[in-house]
Order: C-alpha cells, then structure tokens, then sequence
C-alpha cells in the first residue's frame, strides 16, 4: 500500500523536485551574478581598504540590510506587484524564483563579504603596495583566496533556498513545498508528507557534501 | 632618493587622537642602506608606508627619485609604486598561488606580457635561490624562504628602492642573518637603495649605513651605524645599543676589584694597535683585561674593554691620562681618578 501510493505520487514528485530545483537554481545564479559583486563592493569599499567609500557601503549595507531583516514569507507577498510586472503573473515555479532571487542577492552577498575579510588585509597591502589595480586585485587574489568560502557559502545559500522555495510552495509557487503542503497539510497524506521530507533531506545533504568536496578541493592553504 | 619633509599622520577615531608620525624630516641617499630602529608602537611602520603611500601623511611632503608622490593618484601613484618594492614580517604571500604566480602577480600589475613574465620570475626565483620552488605553494615553504618569495615579487619591477618592514623579525637568528645578506646582496649589486625598519639591533650592525632612532613618532637621533654604536647620545639609543654590546660584570668581580675600573673603547683599525700594552711598557702599573669584544658594525671594528689597573695611584692617573690621549673613550667605572 505504501509503494503503490508512492509510485502513484512518482510523477508528481519528478515534476516537483524539477520544479524546486529550477527555482534554487534560478536564485542561486542570480545571486552569484548580483550577489557576488555586491558582496565585493561591500568589503572593497570598507574602512582600510583600497575603495574605501564611506557612503557606498553604507548605502549598499542598508539595502542589504534591509532585504534581510524582512521574513521571506512577507517578502514573498510584498514582491507580488513586481513579481507580476516581471514575469507576468504571480503563481508557479518562475514567479516564486523571483523573491527567491530577491532573497538571495543580500543573503549571498553578506557571505562573500564576510568570506573576503577572511583574508590577511596583508595580503590585500602587499598587492597595492605592488602597484596593482583594484580589478587586478579583486580578480586575481580576492577572488582565488576567498574562493573556499564562496564555494561554501553558494552552498548554504542553495540549503536556504531550498527552504524558502518551500515556503514559496506554499503560496502556490510549486515545488516539493507545494507537494508537502497539498497532500500532507490538507489532505493528512503521511505517505507523501514522509516520501517529500525524505527527497529534502538527500537533497540537502547531497548539496552539502557535494559543496564540502568541492571547497576543500580548491583550498591551497 | 628619498626625501620626507615633516611628515606627520595623524589617526582620528571617535574618542581620541593618536599621532603616529610627529613631524618627521629624513634624506635617505642613492644606495645607502637606511635603518630605523625603535620599540613597538614608536611610529616606523606607519612611517615606512607614508613613502609608497600606503598611508596618506595627514601632512608633509615625500619625494621619491625625484617624484613627489602625493601629488600623484590613480595610475600615476600605482606606477610609482611599482618602482618601490616593499617587503613584511608577515610576508603576505597569496596561499592559493604558486611561488611563481606570486613573483609573477607583480609583473602583471606592471603590465607585462605572459611570456616576458616567466623568463622574468624564473631570473628572479634564481636571485633569491628558490629556482627549484616555483610550483610549490607558500603554505609548503619554511619562513625564510617565504620571505625569499616575497623579496622576488618586491624586486619583479625593477623597483629603485625596497622598503622592509621588520622583514626578520619573524624569522630564527640564522635565517636572519641568510635574509639580510641576500638584501645586501641586492643593495651592492643592484644599487637597490633599501630602508629597514626593525626593533632588532643586530640588523643595524649587519647592514645599515646610516640609521635613526625612533620613539613616539619622532625621530630621537640619526646617523651613521657606526657613531651611533660608537657614541650614542640619547638614552634610547643606548638602551638599544645595550642589546648588542652589552657589558655588565657580575657584580661579584667588581667588589673583588681593588684597583681602578675602566672602560675602553676603541675605533676602526685601533683595535688592532697595541694601545694597552704600549701603556702598560710605559708605565708601572699592571693591567687586567676584565671584559673585552670587538663588535663590527657594518664591516668597521669596534672595540670595548674593561680593565683593572693596579698601582701607584698617581701612576695609574698617568697610565689613565695616556689612554685618554691614544684612545677615543675612557670612561671609570669605579676607583678614584
Ligand atoms: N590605523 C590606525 N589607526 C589608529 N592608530 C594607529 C593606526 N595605525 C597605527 N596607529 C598608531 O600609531 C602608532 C604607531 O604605530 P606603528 O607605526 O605601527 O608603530 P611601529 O611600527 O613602530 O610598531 C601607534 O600608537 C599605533 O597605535
Ligand atoms: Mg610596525
């Protein structure tokens, strides 16, 4: 009886699991085009270092800041209005990719800055004091010498992802969310609700193992 | 080469003010190895980094080769830069790149092409001795020979002057002494005017020409390392040059001592004469080496000695008196004179 629900369920859950990983997929390469240089733009212009600027920090800060301290179910529902200007309606695994994005920019910038002051301000001295230029220097030791840590940190951002594309599941953004909620909250379908718990936590250890591997294997130090 | 005119850096934080350069004027020439020694705290690193600009004086002037580089910014100041190569305690090299990447980093700031860059940093690998370790990474070298790294990647754009910022002081004392040859090395034959900055006397005496005293952001007393170790006049200074001559006599031998203690010191090629005999010949008193060493200080010999004269009180005034004429300095510890 079990099996039979779950290769009843089969089709639905493929098409779930696609779903969510379009949308983390989706969020995770916006942050990473977004994100990454904003995080940059945060450390490179803090006190000390070679962009020092007083109020692009603070106005990046905020907005980061911002972003951040709004629960993503609430941001969910304020991004409607844009959500549907962008893409043109407000339901399905693209409109929920879209405050998955939104989310993500802040919460994988912050990463990469704190991954960047990982970084001996020594080491940043040494290339100024060469005479570098500041794209040489984010370009060629930034960027390799934080790199574990971006690796990392794109991996924590992908598990958060997965999270909040629950949540979105359940506003109708589709998804395992969605599934979870459809069938275990309104229909008390243990079976499904323990199959979708079951595709999340391999999922989410995949990613982490998968993560792990790769930012130990890039790590010289 | 180098030119600082009152330079003075002033940090401002939110509760107080702290002055790390106090007004600080200093010539450093064409080739000559400059060292500037003082406690931790005392203002040199801040110092140092006002002459590539590291840290913008708050006022004063700097001038390097002829350039004034607060003038410049931008590229014009990046430029500059590459031709005053620095080097760290910490070395600071990039862990995720090869020796070679590292040497090659500063090359491609310069601009140069690929291909220049690895006959450049394979040359310059050699220079330093690591030829063999151009693919290791830092986190698989000794200190010493990071340190070696980093003084290939200081010198990779042909720099006119090398700034080093305690670039011993975290190594053990033979590797010490291997890093500052190679740095006299690069002064003597590629006419690299280098300033040295560290809490280590023993740097002075091996390698510097000239050098200043600092404390609280001032500089206390300057000159050459040799009448500096001969003669220093502030009690800093001395307290330093402790570190290196030191000449306590246990206290034991001094109350034992009947006869009159002096100190001699002597200078460059009188250490080789034969002062103290000629004055024992001449005079009836007998004589006691207590303490005695020949320091040389960049290459130039410096002797002090301690000796007991025993005798005819009037005869050991006159053998004391002899001394004052031959030698540069006498001083009594202890008798009557
Ligand atoms: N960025 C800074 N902000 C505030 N004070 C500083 C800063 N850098 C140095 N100082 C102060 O300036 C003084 C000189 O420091 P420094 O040049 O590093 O001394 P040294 O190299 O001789 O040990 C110290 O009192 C130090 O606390
Ligand atoms: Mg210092």
């Amino acid at each position: 009886m079990f099996l039979d629900s779950i290769v009843d369920l089969l089709p639905e859950l493929n098409q779930a699991f696609l779903e969510t990983m379009l949308m983390v997929g989706i969020g995770l390469l916006v942050a990473l085009i977004l994100g990454l240089p904003m995080g940059i733009l945060l450390y490179v212009t803090d006190r000390g270092l070679f962009l020092e600027n007083r109020l692009v920090k603070s106005v990046v800060g905020m907005i980061v800041n911002l972003i951040r301290s709004i629960p993503f179910i609430i941001l969910l529902v304020f991004l409607l209005p844009f959500t549907k200007w962008l893409v043109d309606t407000t339901t399905g695994p693209l409109a929920a990719s879209v405050s998955l994005s939104v989310a993500a920019i802040p919460f994988y910038a912050r990463i990469v800055e704190s991954s960047a002051r990982e970084i001996d301000k020594g080491v940043i001295e040494a290339a100024v004091a060469a005479g570098a230029s500041p794209w040489l220097i984010i370009k060629d030791i930034i960027f390799p010498e934080a790199k574990p840590g971006l690796i990392s940190g794109l991996t924590i951002t992908a598990i958060s992802l997965i999270g909040y594309s629950a949540m979105a599941g359940t506003v109708g953004g589709g998804g395992i969310g969605d599934l979870a909620i459809r069938y275990g909250y309104y229909r008390y379908d243990d079976t499904v609700m323990f199959t979708t718990v079951i595709v999340l936590i391999v999922l989410v250890q995949l990613i982490q193992y998968l993560g792990d591997f790769i930012a130990k294997a890039v790590n010289k130090r | 080469m180098i030119t600082l005119e009152n330079i003075e850096k002033v940090y401002e934080t939110k509760s107080q003010r702290v002055i790390g350069v106090d007004k600080v004027s200093l010539t450093i020439q064409k080739g000559e190895i400059y060292g500037i020694v003082g406690y931790s705290g005392a203002g040199k690193s801040t110092l140092l980094r006002c002459i590539n600009i590291l840290e913008r004086p708050t006022s004063g002037k700097v001038i390097v080769d002829g350039v004034d580089l607060l003038q410049l910014s931008g590229k014009k100041l990046r430029e500059a830069r590459q031709s005053i190569g620095m080097i760290f305690q910490g070395f600071y090299l990039v862990s995720s790149k090869t020796v070679f990447d590292n040497v090659a980093f500063a090359l491609k700031a310069a601009g140069v092409d690929r291909a220049e860059r690895k006959d450049r940093v394979l040359e310059l690998l050699s220079l330093v001795g690591l030829a063999d370790k151009a693919n290791q990474y830092p986190a698989q070298l000794s200190g010493g020979q990071k340190q070696r790294v980093s003084i290939a990647r200081a010198l990779a754009n042909n720099p006119k002057v090398l700034l080093c910022d305690e670039a011993t002081s975290a190594l053990d004392p033979s590797t010490t002494k291997s890093i500052l040859s190679l740095l006299k090395k690069i002064n003597e034959e590629l006419g690299i005017t280098i300033v040295i900055i560290t809490h280590e006397m023993e740097v002075v005496k091996e390698i510097c020409d000239r050098c200043a005293v600092m404390q609280d952001g001032k500089i206390v007393e300057q000159g050459a390392s040799y009448e500096i170790f001969a003669n220093p006049m502030e009690s800093l200074t001395k307290e330093f040059i402790k570190t290196v001559l030191d000449f306590q006599l246990p206290a034991k031998l001094v109350q034992n001592c009947t006869g009159t203690l002096v100190k001699l010191q002597f200078r460059g090629n009188l250490a080789e004469e034969a002062v103290v005999s000629d004055m024992l010949q001449q005079h009836s008193v007998k004589g006691n080496i207590l303490h005695g060493k020949v320091e040389y200080i960049r290459e130039k010999p410096l002797g002090i000695f301690i000796m007991e004269i025993i005798g005819e009180q009037p005869e050991v005034n006159k053998a004391i008196n002899y001394l004052e004429n031959r030698v540069q300095q006498v001083e009594v510890i202890q008798g009557v004179s």
